[in-house]
């Protein structure tokens, strides 16, 4: 029966001190039971907080052959220590593990919202679920009352921008009240796809509107979804800058007033994310031959000028307001479009506000599909949303598809009647709803570039290793928005990353190609090593990252490392000593991220993954797969190849594809060994048993899992 | 409104108008608690810089949760109960015009009340309409 309470339990709302609460909310939905884990001072020591919670509880509940959608699978979602500070920008975030439908292994998002500071502020530093429900199922958490209750949600819709909006007005007491309410949910896409994300609400108390930030890489979704969740909800009135019970809080403020005024003075000078968020990155990608184009073929488009910032910033974002997803983030990067007018599918005529639209999502459903139209980009990216998909794997699949199609290997049979050319953005909508509705070829494209190349494969008898070479995948995971042929630092930052291709471990793009700031093959090893674990850290903590470097000092170039922005790490050691009350140095600050890297690695392992042929990308990632690939930067090959000292003289383009793949993959592996070692793992990708013990996360069952690969 | 303006070269860094001001805001004399902050001017130049509200209304539109807003007398203020003490009002204020304390949750931000000029033994401080 619909609204039916399942379960119900009572506590006593622990007090957070110095940013932990000290417990764990545990709700096993098998069983129905719910019931409270301490925190101990161990797992705050190895692991911190956030993914590094997730990642600890996982490797407990699931073993080698546990399976995404089994029972054991949980889905942890914890900010971290510093997590929920009002004062600092970007200090909102929760981190969300799970076993990945696409790549069997741990999954992390870093995603904003209100959720994890509003679950801490209720006494918990961690939500772990496990189990399956039999029916589906609303978890409301009241933090003031102390009272987590689990109900029957069969009559109520999935999809994100009408459930969110519903329990936060079912919820609330009053309009005042709504931004003490945040809503974790997903959508009909995430049930019938592997690509479901996760969406976390919070009010917007100026637009009086629910706004969604997604959790979006690896199939968060299609996990909560799986395990009958329509809605995870959390309640806490009361928030103030105290909330957090800081040890030290002056050291906060005044990192928080630092940055305030830098964001005040300069990002209008740098970056401009309090006008357009990252939407700036796609005129610069595109002029940097960066922005993937037509399934990553191309860096750069002539009609890439129709969806830039500027078009954004005046035909569609709502200007001057604070568009923060936690409170204090000036930097206020979560642009929306308010008013949009919904043109197709079941939500057609509705009038909605649309949290869009962001660099990543441009470049995945326009620019990759050869669809360069903004109304496309916002109807595409409101579906995405509210059906629960992510928007970067949904555009990788569609260039993929329009790919095969345009080059004869799939054909109007397999796609069912759908004309998968570049540039069609009917067809991509039509895609879209299909896989929402789990139906026709959207319910196979569904299932990810990697499941899809498979099923071209037993469908067609096509070349596999032509399809290997550009479907944009590694480890199962679709590869987001950069274009990483010419930047060697960026190839390995996209095939080592634990997860998978996601540039939130390693973005060196920029650092690489633009600013020039890694330019020996040294400099780009050393760069995988430290920006991997730097960038691990804001994980740990509940932190966002771009307030580390989406603004920087005024004399930040004046400094000895500019690209580590060291006035913003020393903040973040303020920041974590004035929260914690302890003493760290910037050392240490990376040795707590190390650990959970390495960690991380090693849980890869454990699901029978995680050594070096999992870290192979396709071709394309390291240059040109294809005859037009080449012959469309020619000039720039062929250069590359004299300057290498190849004779080219009279070679016909396949002699000269064959020396640049051959070069380009050996320095590749070059790197791997460099970076490998450079990490402390062995040959293999492994760490070594010497790496873990220096870590202290040489557990038993640790060290008897990776001695068995030490040679 | 009445605002209060000033003519530094009077002041004497007496601080009469940072304590008169807390004692107002915060029923305590203590200017840390004051939202009115006379600065001694560093290196060359002597004399003091004095920081107050103007009650332009910038930092209105910078808050996220709709606590500042202007009363009815025309000063602008910030509620207390709305406000979750994130200091990007106190980054972003052109005049550097409010301040923070460890133990208050708010920003400290002037009222308008005119407690300072009453205080002021030089006249360095003055209240002055304006529109
Ligand atoms: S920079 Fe953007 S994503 Fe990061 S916390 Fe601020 S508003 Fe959120
Ligand atoms: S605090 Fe600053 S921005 Fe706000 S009204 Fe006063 S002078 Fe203007
Ligand atoms: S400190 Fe208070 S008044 Fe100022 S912007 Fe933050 S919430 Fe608004």
């Amino acid at each position: 029966m619909a609204g039916k309470i399942l379960a119900t339990y009572e506590y006593t709302p622990a007090k957070v001190e110095k940013g932990y609460a000290g417990k764990t909310l545990y709700i096993n939905l098998s069983e129905m039971t719910i019931k409270e884990k301490p925190v101990t001072e161990k797992m705050k020591e190895i692991f911190v907080g956030g993914r590094g919670f997730g990642l600890w509880y996982l490797w407990n509940a699931v073993s080698s052959d546990t399976k995404w959608n089994d029972p054991e699978n949980e889905i942890i979602i914890a900010g971290g220590p510093i997590c929920g500070i009002t004062q600092y920008p970007g200090s909102g975030k929760a981190a969300v593990v799970t076993l990945s439908p696409l790549t069997g292994c741990p999954m992390d998002n870093n995603v904003g919202g209100y959720f994890a500071p509003l679950l801490k502020f209720s006494g918990w530093d961690a939500l772990e679920i496990q189990g399956k429900s039999d029916r589906d199922v609303i978890v409301f958490i009241d933090g003031n009352r102390g009272k987590v209750v689990i109900e029957d949600a069969s009559d109520e819709p999935a999809d994100t921008h009408l459930l969110a909006e519903k329990l936060t007005e079912r919820y609330a007491d009053s309009e005042e009240d709504k931004r003490n309410i945040s809503v974790v949910s997903s959508g009909k896409g995430a049930e019938n796809t592997l690509i479901g994300m996760l969406n976390v609400s919070f009010y917007d108390v100026k637009r009086r509107a629910v706004r969604v930030k997604q959790a979006g890489r690896g199939g968060s979704g299609t996990v909560f979804r799986d395990k009958k969740i329509k809605a995870v909800v959390v309640k806490y009135k009361g928030v103030t800058g105290d909330s957090n019970n800081p040890a030290d809080k002056e050291k906060i403020i005044n990192a928080a007033l630092r940055l305030h005024k830098e964001i005040f003075e300069l990002d209008k000078l740098q970056n401009r994310m309090r006008e357009v968020g990252t939407a700036n990155l796609v005129e610069v990608m595109n002029d940097y031959d960066l922005l993937p184009v037509m399934n990553f073929q191309y860096g750069s488009h002539p009609d890439a000028d129709k969806i830039t910032s500027k078009v954004f910033r005046e035909k569609y974002f709502t200007q001057n307001v604070p568009d923060n997803c936690w409170y204090g983030c000036s930097l206020s990067c979560a642009k929306a479009v308010d008013n949009y007018e919904v043109k197709t599918g079941p939500y057609k005529g509705q009038k909605v506000c649309v949290d869009a639209a962001e660099y990543e999502t441009i470049a995945a459903v326009a620019a990759n599909c050869g669809i360069f139209d903004p109304e496309y980009v916002i109807e595409a990216n409101f579906y995405c949303d509210t059906y629960g998909l992510d928007t970067i794997s949904f555009g990788n699949i569609v260039g993929f598809a329009m790919e095969c199609y345009e080059r004869g290997i799939i054909n109007k049979e397999i796609t069912g009647g759908l004309e998968l050319k570049f540039g069609n953005a009917d067809a991509a909508l039509e895609l879209l709803h299909q896989m929402a509705r789990g139906e026709g070829f959207g319910k196979i494209a569904g299932q990810g570039v990697k499941n899809l190349r498979e099923y071209i494969l037993e469908k067609t008898g096509a070349d596999p290793k032509l399809l290997r070479d550009i479907s944009m995948e590694i480890k199962g995971l679709e590869v987001s928005m950069y274009v990483s042929k010419e930047s060697l630092a960026q190839q390995g930052g996209y095939a080592f990353a634990n997860k998978g291709p996601q540039h939130d471990e390693a973005w060196l793009i920029f650092m690489d190609m633009v600013n020039k700031q890694i330019p020996t093959f040294e400099d780009k090893a050393e760069a995988l090593h430290y920006f991997p674990i730097f960038r691990t850290w804001f994980s740990l903590q509940g932190l966002c990252k771009l307030p580390w470097n989406d603004i920087v000092p005024a004399d930040n170039a004046m400094t000895d490392e500019p690209h580590k922005i060291p006035a913003h790490v020393q903040n973040y050691v303020d920041l974590f000593n004035g929260v914690t009350g302890k003493n760290i140095t910037k050392e240490e600050l990376l040795l707590q991220s190390e650990r959970v890297f390495n960690f991380q690695r090693i849980f890869n392992l454990k699901m029978g993954k995680g050594t070096r042929e999992y870290d192979m990308p396709p071709f394309r990632l390291l240059g040109p797969a294809t005859k037009e690939e080449y012959e469309s930067r020619a000039e720039r090959y062929d250069k590359q190849l004299k300057e290498l000292g190849y004779d080219i003289e009279g070679k016909a383009k396949e002699e000269k594809m064959t020396m640049l793949r051959q070069y380009r993959e050996s320095q590749f592996e070059k790197l791997m060994d460099a970076v490998y070692k450079r990490r402390g793992w062995n040959k293999n990708g492994v760490p070594t048993l010497e790496t873990a013990k220096k870590l202290g996360i040489d557990f038993p069952d640790v060290v008897e899992l990776i001695a068995k690969y030490q040679v | 409104m009445k605002i209060v303006k000033s003519r530094p070269d009077l002041c004497t860094g007496c601080r009469a108008c940072m304590i008169a001001c807390s004692k107002v805001l915060y029923k305590v004399e203590d200017p840390d608690k004051s939202a009115i902050r006379i600065k001694e001017r560093s290196g060359a130049e002597s004399g003091y810089d004095i920081f107050v509200c103007n009650h332009c209304g910038k930092c209105i539109s910078i808050c996220s949760v709709e606590a500042i807003y202007k009363a009815k007398n025309g000063a602008v203020r910030i509620d207390a109960e709305k406000c979750v003490g994130c200091y990007m009002c106190v980054g972003f204020c052109p005049e550097q015009a409010m301040f923070v304390h460890k133990d208050i949750n708010e920003p400290i931000k002037c009222i308008a009340c005119g407690a300072c000029v009453r205080a002021c033994p030089t006249g360095a401080i003055y209240f002055e309409e304006q529109d």
